[in-house]
């Protein structure tokens, strides 16, 4: 009898990581069966998933960043704004007529510095929660960036500028058509994904963040330098707010006030959608990338189907409550009390 | 019969003021291999400043530590630890969402090096994780369970586990049985006997008669951060270490 408990336990306890890693992942097959069924002369179409890609792609660089900031079991609510200063700083740099390669760089120095200024903010001025030191740097990086381009957009850059979001990978040598060529927005993304999927589980560096995200006090009674691990993870988090300004600056071909309004919250809500916890330590990679997708899915069929942007919102709103009502369940079963 | 073992860590005249307080006043403290020293005192009494003085938390206001008979000033506990020193801390310090190896091996984890970069070495955590847990007769389904799904007195093993990785020679325990269910005192208590047989050196700090008399060689007790008194314990009794820890003897 307890044998037969035992097994059964084991058994629970080996299906129940893979549950947790690709749950998800399921959700977005079953989201795109259904769009499938719907629309089965448009969804799947190459044009169309294109179209996702390239609209997703900006979008799963903040979330990323938000995702590594949210296992610390912190929040980030300046990406929006470091992306809408980092544009602004590319696009009065790419006015000023430097050469492209120096163009293409700013963005991502602007974005590593805000994010370097929230790390250190949070750290050093010993903030009572990140919260805080972001929802300030929400509005000083919007308000520096309409600053310095007198609240007017720049428009109009080069073809190398452009490359990341706006460019095309022919695919006519493999015997395709020429509209069905590959985003360079959406390699950048693979790459961008797999990079920081292996930095996260595979270096010393990621598994700390994961650690304080766990236990601040263990990481600490450690060893583990919490407030440099927490810069570290600041930085990346506007870095990759900066590559963001970079692919958005190459799709819209303009520096704009309203760049990422609002971002911050898609960010967020992707993150929560694909699993990560509020209470950090938990997440993946993988299920960030889902919940990108999940958001982009939703708005493009919704889209598809002539359905107004307002139900869009209520739809968006109602799988941020059912995916973590999801996980809330998923949690009472696989911890013990 | 313990005694006659290496003298690890000894401590003379350690005084710690904090302001006008005076925490501690003229404390010492001697711990063999092999031996545990069950330190006793009621709250306020100072215990845990003497323990963290001993990790190298905080720095003595006046006296010295030895260590394996050589003089030793701790900065950190980043020196205690390099000593062979440890603490358990009675919050266990743990990660519930890493899993009982990544846990033992936090801060410390073996890499291997690809090319240029330098990529966890999971095979070898868990390599380590199970012939380590192995030696301590500490049981659990795997390694590579999160430390959230185990039972107090599992996590509790977990913890002494990280301590006495890194072969250290002495380990310091503050309240190990203090959040336990019953039926896993006993297990953590065997646990610390185990680890006295591989010549470790442990300091238990404890409310629990139960857990003084089942574990300890030695008991001392501090009252009013002064050393009160110190017996084998075999010479004293429960009912005398109660009256130490209230001042009387």
């Amino acid at each position: 009898m307890e044998e037969k408990d035992n097994k059964k336990d084991s058994l629970y306890l080996k299906l129940m990581p893979y549950i947790e890693r690709y749950g998800i992942l399921l959700l977005l097959v079953l989201m795109i069966l259904v769009m499938h069924i719907l629309q089965p002369d448009v969804f799947l179409s190459w044009r169309n998933v294109t179209n996702v890609f390239k609209q997703i792609s900006w979008q799963s660089m903040l979330a990323l960043g938000v995702f590594m900031v949210i296992v610390t079991a912190g929040i980030d609510l300046s990406v929006g704004s470091i992306m809408m200063l980092s544009l602004m700083v590319l696009a009065i740099v790419a006015k000023a007529g430097a050469p492209w390669f120096i163009v293409v760089i700013t963005p991502l120095i602007a974005g590593f510095l805000c994010g370097l200024f929230n790390g250190a903010g949070i750290t050093l001025l010993r903030m009572p929660h990140p919260f805080i030191m972001t929802l300030g740097t929400l509005y000083i990086f919007r308000g520096t960036g309409n600053l310095i381009s007198g609240g007017t957009p720049i428009s109009g850059f080069t073809d190398e500028v452009r490359y990341l979001g706006h460019g095309r990978i022919d695919l006519q040598w493999l015997g395709l058509e020429k509209s069905q060529y590959l985003p360079v927005s959406l390699v950048l993304i693979a790459i961008v994904y797999i990079i920081f999927w292996f930095f996260l589980n595979h270096s010393r560096t990621g598994k700390w963040i994961y650690a304080i995200g766990g236990n601040p006090s263990a990481a600490r009674a450690s060893g583990i330098n919490v407030n440099k691990i927490l810069i570290i993870v600041y930085s990346l988090c506007g870095f990759l707010s900066g590559i963001g300004a970079l692919i958005l600056a190459g799709r819209t071909d303009s520096g704009y006030p309203n760049a990422g309004l609002q971002s911050e919250l898609d960010a967020i809500a992707a993150c929560i959608i694909g699993g990560a916890s509020f209470f950090g330590g938990r997440g993946t990679v993988l299920g960030v990338f889902a919940g990108v997708m999940i958001m982009g899915i939703l708005r493009n069929g919704l889209n598809l189907m002539d359905v107004s942007s307002f139900w869009q919102q209520v739809l968006i709103g109602s799988i941020i409550v059912i995916a973590v009502y999801i996980d809330v369940l998923r949690r009472d079963l696989g911890t013990r009390k | 019969m313990s005694t006659s073992n290496e003298l690890l860590l000894e401590a003379k005249g350690i005084t710690k003021y904090f302001g006008t307080i005076t925490a501690l006043e003229n404390v010492n403290l001697k711990v063999h291999a092999g031996e545990c020293l069950g330190v006793v005192g009621d709250n306020g009494a100072g215990k845990s400043t003497l323990m963290k003085v001993l990790s190298g938390l905080y720095k003595p206001s006046s006296g010295s530590l030895y260590f394996q008979g050589k003089e030793e000033i701790l900065e950190s506990p980043k020196d205690s630890q390099n000593l062979g020193l440890e603490m358990v801390y009675q919050d266990l310090a743990l990660a519930g969402n890493l899993p009982i190896g990544e846990n033992i091996f936090l801060g410390r984890e073996p890499t291997k090096n690809i090319g240029f970069l330098k990529f966890l070495d999971f095979n070898k955590i868990k390599e380590l994780t199970n012939a380590h847990l192995g030696k301590l007769k500490i049981n659990v389904k795997s390694a590579d369970q999160k430390v959230e799904e185990l039972s107090g007195g599992q996590r509790q093993a977990v913890a002494i586990a990280r301590s006495t990785a890194f072969n250290a020679k002495v380990v310091i325990m503050d309240e190990p049985t203090a959040a336990l269910a019953i039926k896993e005192v006993g297990k953590v208590l065997d646990l610390i006997n185990s680890l006295k047989k591989t010549g470790v050196g442990v300091i238990v700090i404890s409310h629990r008669m139960d857990d003084i008399f089942s574990v300890c060689d030695r008991v001392m007790a501090l009252f009013q951060g002064t050393n009160f008194a110190e017996s084998e314990l075999s010479s004293t009794s429960r009912d005398e270490v109660i009256g130490w820890i209230m001042g009387k003897k």
